[in-house]
């Protein structure tokens, strides 16, 4: 008998108080949301508690605020991912821009890191060239305000989960009508079939006496910038 | 090399705890951890009007999961296959390793990162990885204490509580520099200080990681998706930058559907960290392409946990999101630590969990094992905080119950019997007491051998002259009242009292 | 109302005063109280420690003995959880298939001596003196088990002359946890050492609790480490009164 079918046997076994149709009842009396107003402004006071910078921008000045940005920043390079909207690079200059080309859905002949002839005909960025990338700029899915989280869905102007992890800055574009108030929300809004990464400030430890210290491997600095 | 540490061989709870005790630094290290999150815990539970709801909620969904297992596992298999993954089923920890150890080796590798987990720890997967030449590198903060200080983990979610600030720059200081980027000179103890040390020593090993193992703490059945949630963003490094992912994965982390994420993904950061989200979570479902690894293995590990789920009270242990909840606010755990608990999985759920993986149930286990459901006061401060209500004092009594059958502690079930026989009748209980009273004046306030474990901290209370049935009985009841019902038959043992009952009952009248 | 007084085994050997305490207290407050000398234990000892198959009798015998009252009143946190909690649990699995019902019956009208104040008679201020500064501890089983809350502190505030000031740290267990004591000395003794800590620095006379169990450990390291504090039941404070 393989182990998968030893494995199933023995829970069977063990299971032999319990009627083969059981139904056991699952109470969904708890809250869809805790919040029903001031959404965004939970959000931004949420964002903030766990140290990310945030700004708040009107659509048509989003362009100058990500150019503000990465002037106050001071970095030279920034990746940005497939299906960015070009209007929000507008302001930098030149060369800043580190596009990456890959996209979800597309078929790919191998992984990234290791073809590197591969990964320059897709005009895919290598692990490396991300490590010396002074930053990323990335649109988001999904906000969570009653938890201050960003979600990524690998979807359009968000691209694959290494472009916001490697880099040490994350600027990250967040569409006020993305925000929803819980989690219990945001998981509906979201496709399980995706990668997902959820970011709630940067990244952080409780390792050392248990306590919050910002900055370990992922971007050290987290900035949003939320377009009303 | 020395040999790696190791849990085999620890002396029964008391022994272990009472060195544990007497540390200071430690004791200093735990209360001040412990205390700090527990307060943290309690604000952001607090926020969440419906958190008891969620805490049924969630009770309830994994005991729906459990009550059907063997469905939802077959279920989560042919998600995770459809998209892309491979399932590899594991009945102990000897065939897990087996199966890590050839995955790697069929990459050609022989190093690989590892984001914390709890099970690979359970079935001792660096050493067996180590003995088939295959270097394991631990990438999370405490974990990479651990490692580095030749350590022992003492806490299911911050290995290293046990040490603090100066421990942990001095382990840097010192063992850095054996591979990786060393520690900086002039390194402080400065909390930040030390994570850019951890962040650039590591940092290099993730870039050029191919292989990398981790665990998961949900696996949904109905898409195959995998859930992993952390701090620092190793987790992501491992989970996103290698070319090959081998996740190992206890059959009991499996959750029916998507949406029942909702209840998890708020229950288990408040509980374990006390934020309202831990910094990072990553969800993924077999490979994408381009994104992520190319390779996805799946180990579904049963390793004893079968054993657990037949017993019907000791299967909801099962439930465990392994938050720590109930580690950081036991009094028990915040006096020893986890080491004395000779176990991966120290604290309360550690009391519950691992006599049950060892075969309680089946009569026979090692002292050290037996000895651990007897490490509560049963104080129930595990139970109120537990996200997924998790009776952990009914199951340590009921474990003990198992321990007694086993056949241990003779004295103690002489002792026990004899106590009985007293207490299941008045009248010898009246008898006891008097002898008590009567010789009360002789009776030491320290007592001499198994007493003393009582006495040579506390006083013993003084007996007193009357009992309170015997103040009562000469003062507020002549004649003798009659309880308004009928006594149950007294059992068989009363029939033979004993001569000094006789005569001391005389004496009285 | 006739009130059947469960001693518990512990103070009836070890603090008769306690039950004199209650009996007079209830008695002040207008009650019948009947002690039923068929009484003995609730079991707790041997349940707790894993021999929860053995106390059939015991359980039989509570059930039994206090099946014709109106009301239990017990003055243990601990024996008073005992028996709501687990005597249902023993009673389901015993060789007498009757017992389930018979336990079911009585279970309802067990209360906690503070329960039954506050509750039943709707009482708090008990006409109680006692002129001294008092911390008190919740034990765990009267506070998580039974669930008393503020009932105690409500108690107390009413009495004359006495001060109660916070304790810190208290819903920490003081370590006491029956056979644990014994079993895990080393533990037991430093959670009660920190217990007494927090006790003496709030610079309190007396240390009181709703369960003697506790209180024999906590006042055997108070004696122990010569703190000049005692531990009183609380029984022992309400039924005090200035005359
Ligand atoms: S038993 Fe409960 S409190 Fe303890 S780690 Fe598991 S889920 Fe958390």
């Amino acid at each position: 008998m393989s182990s998968r079918e030893a494995i199933l046997a023995r829970v069977r076994r063990a299971l032999a108080d319990v009627p083969r149709d059981d139904d056991f009842p699952v109470a969904r009396d708890y809250a869809r949301a805790h919040v029903a107003e001031g959404v965004l402004e939970l959000f931004v006071e949420h964002l903030r508690d766990y140290r990310a910078v945030v700004h708040e921008v009107a659509e048509d000045a989003l362009p100058d605020a990500v150019a503000a940005a990465v002037g106050r920043r001071g970095a030279r390079t920034v990746v940005t991912p497939a299906g960015l909207p070009a209007a929000w690079t507008a302001g930098l200059a030149e060369g800043v821009c580190l596009a990456d080309g890959w996209e979800y859905g597309q078929l790919y002949e191998d992984s990234i890191n290791n073809r590197p002839e591969l990964v320059e005909a897709a005009g895919i960025l290598t692990t490396h060239a991300l490590d010396t990338a002074d930053g990323v700029l990335t649109a988001a899915a999904v906000g969570i305000a009653e938890t201050g989280t960003i979600v990524l869905d690998a979807g359009p102007g968000q691209g694959r989960r290494a472009l916001t992890l490697v880099p040490d800055w994350h600027l990250c574009v967040m569409r006020a009508a993305d925000v929803v108030a819980s989690v219990p929300r945001a998981l509906e809004r979201l496709d399980p079939g995706r990668p997902l990464t959820w970011i709630s400030g940067p990244s952080a430890t409780s390792d050392i006496e248990l306590n919050r210290v910002e900055g370990v491997h992922g971007p050290r600095t987290l900035e949003v910038l939320i377009v009303r | 090399m020395t040999p790696p540490p190791t849990f085999l061989g620890m002396p029964p709870f008391p022994e272990a705890a009472r060195s544990a005790v007497s540390n200071p630094q430690l004791r200093h290290n735990l209360r001040k951890a412990t205390h700090t999150i527990r307060d943290k815990r309690a604000h952001v539970v607090g926020e969440l009007s419906d958190w008891a709801e969620l805490r049924a909620a969630g009770a309830a969904i994994k005991d729906r999961t459990l009550r059907r297992l063997d469905e939802y596992l077959v279920a989560a298999e042919a998600a995770v296959t459809a998209a892309g993954g491979t399932v590899h089923w594991a009945a102990d920890a000897a065939e897990a390793n087996r199966i890590v150890a050839d995955l790697v080796r069929a990459t050609g590798e022989t190093e690989v990162v590892k984001v914390k987990s709890m099970v690979t720890q359970e079935i001792g997967l660096n050493e067996a990885l180590a003995a088939e030449g295959i270097r394991a590198y631990e990438t999370d903060l405490a974990e990479l204490i651990v490692q580095l200080g030749d350590d022992l983990p003492s806490h299911i979610l911050v290995p290293a509580i046990h040490r603090n600030r100066a421990e942990i720059r001095e382990i840097f200081v010192r063992e850095m520099a054996e591979w990786g980027v060393p520690a900086p000179p002039g390194l402080t103890d400065e909390p930040a200080a030390l994570a850019e040390a951890a962040r650039r020593h590591l940092r290099e090993r993730f870039l050029s990681a191919k292989v990398a193992v981790s665990g998961a703490n949900f696996l949904v059945a109905e898409t195959g998706t995998l859930v992993v949630v952390e701090s620092e963003g190793n987790g992501r490094m491992c989970l996103t930058l290698p070319e090959t992912l081998i996740s190992v994965v206890g059959i009991e982390k499996v959750v029916p559907t998507w949406a029942d994420l909702e209840v998890f993904l708020q229950l288990l950061p408040r509980s374990s960290t006390g934020e309202r989200m831990n910094p990072y979570t990553s969800t993924w479902t077999g490979v994408t392409p381009g994104d992520g690894p190319r390779d996805f293995h799946l180990v579904l590990l049963d390793n004893g946990r079968t054993d657990v789920l037949a017993d019907t009270t000791g299967r909801q242990a099962l439930r465990c999101i392994r938050c720590s909840a109930c580690l950081n606010v036991c009094p028990v755990y915040e006096r020893t630590g986890g080491h004395a608990y000779g176990s991966v999985y120290p604290g309360p759920i550690g009391a519950i969990l691992v006599p049950q993986l060892r075969g309680v149930a089946s009569g026979k286990v090692d002292p050290q094992t037996a000895s651990l459901p007897y490490a509560s006061s049963l104080c129930g401060a595990c139970y109120e905080v537990c996200p997924v209500a998790i009776d952990i004092p009914e199951v340590l009594v009921h474990l003990r119950e198992q321990v007694v059958e086993g056949g241990g502690h003779r004295a103690e079930r002489a002792a026990m019997r004899a106590a009985e026989w007293v207490l299941d009748d008045a009248k010898r209980l009246r008898t006891v007491q008097r002898v008590a009273a009567r010789s009360r004046r002789l009776l030491p306030r320290r007592a001499p051998g198994p007493g003393a474990a009582w006495s040579d901290s506390r006083a013993l209370p003084e007996v007193p002259a009357r009992s309170f049935r015997d103040w009562w009985v000469r003062e507020r009841s002549a004649p003798p009242p009659q309880p308004p019902a009928a006594s149950p038959q007294p059992p068989a043992a009363s029939a033979q009292p004993p001569a000094e009952q006789n005569r001391i009952e005389e004496d009285d009248r | 109302m006739r009130v059947g007084l469960f001693i518990t085994c512990v103070n009836d050997t070890l603090y008769p005063r306690t039950g004199q305490a209650v009996v007079r207290l209830l008695e002040r407050l207008g009650c019948t109280v009947d002690f039923p000398t068929a009484q003995t234990c609730c079991g707790q000892m041997h349940w707790n420690t894993g021999y929860g198959k053995r106390i059939e009798p015991m359980v039989a015998g509570f059930a039994d003995t206090f099946a014709g009252y109106d009301a239990v009143v017990t003055p243990s946190g601990s024996c008073g959880a005992m028996i709501r909690d687990n005597h249902p649990r023993a009673a389901a699995r015993a060789a007498d298939p009757g017992l389930s019902a018979r336990v079911a019956a009585v279970v309802p009208k067990v209360y906690d001596l503070t329960e039954f104040i506050v509750d039943v008679l709707g009482v708090t201020d008990v006409g109680a003196y006692f002129p001294h500064r008092v911390v008190y501890h919740p034990t765990c089983h009267s506070r998580r088990l039974l669930g008393l809350g503020d009932r105690p502190t409500a108690l107390l505030r009413e009495v004359r002359g006495l001060e109660l000031v916070d304790l810190p740290g208290e819903e920490e267990c003081c370590g006491f946890g029956g056979t644990f004591a014994v079993k895990n000395p080393d533990v037991s003794t430093a959670m009660g050492a920190d217990k007494v800590r927090h006790a003496a620095g709030t610079g309190a006379e007396v240390l009181c609790a709703a369960d003697n169990s506790c209180l024999m450990h906590i006042g055997g390291l108070m004696d122990r480490q010569r703190t000049g504090m005692r531990v009183v039941h609380l029984a022992e404070i309400l039924a005090s009164t200035a005359g």
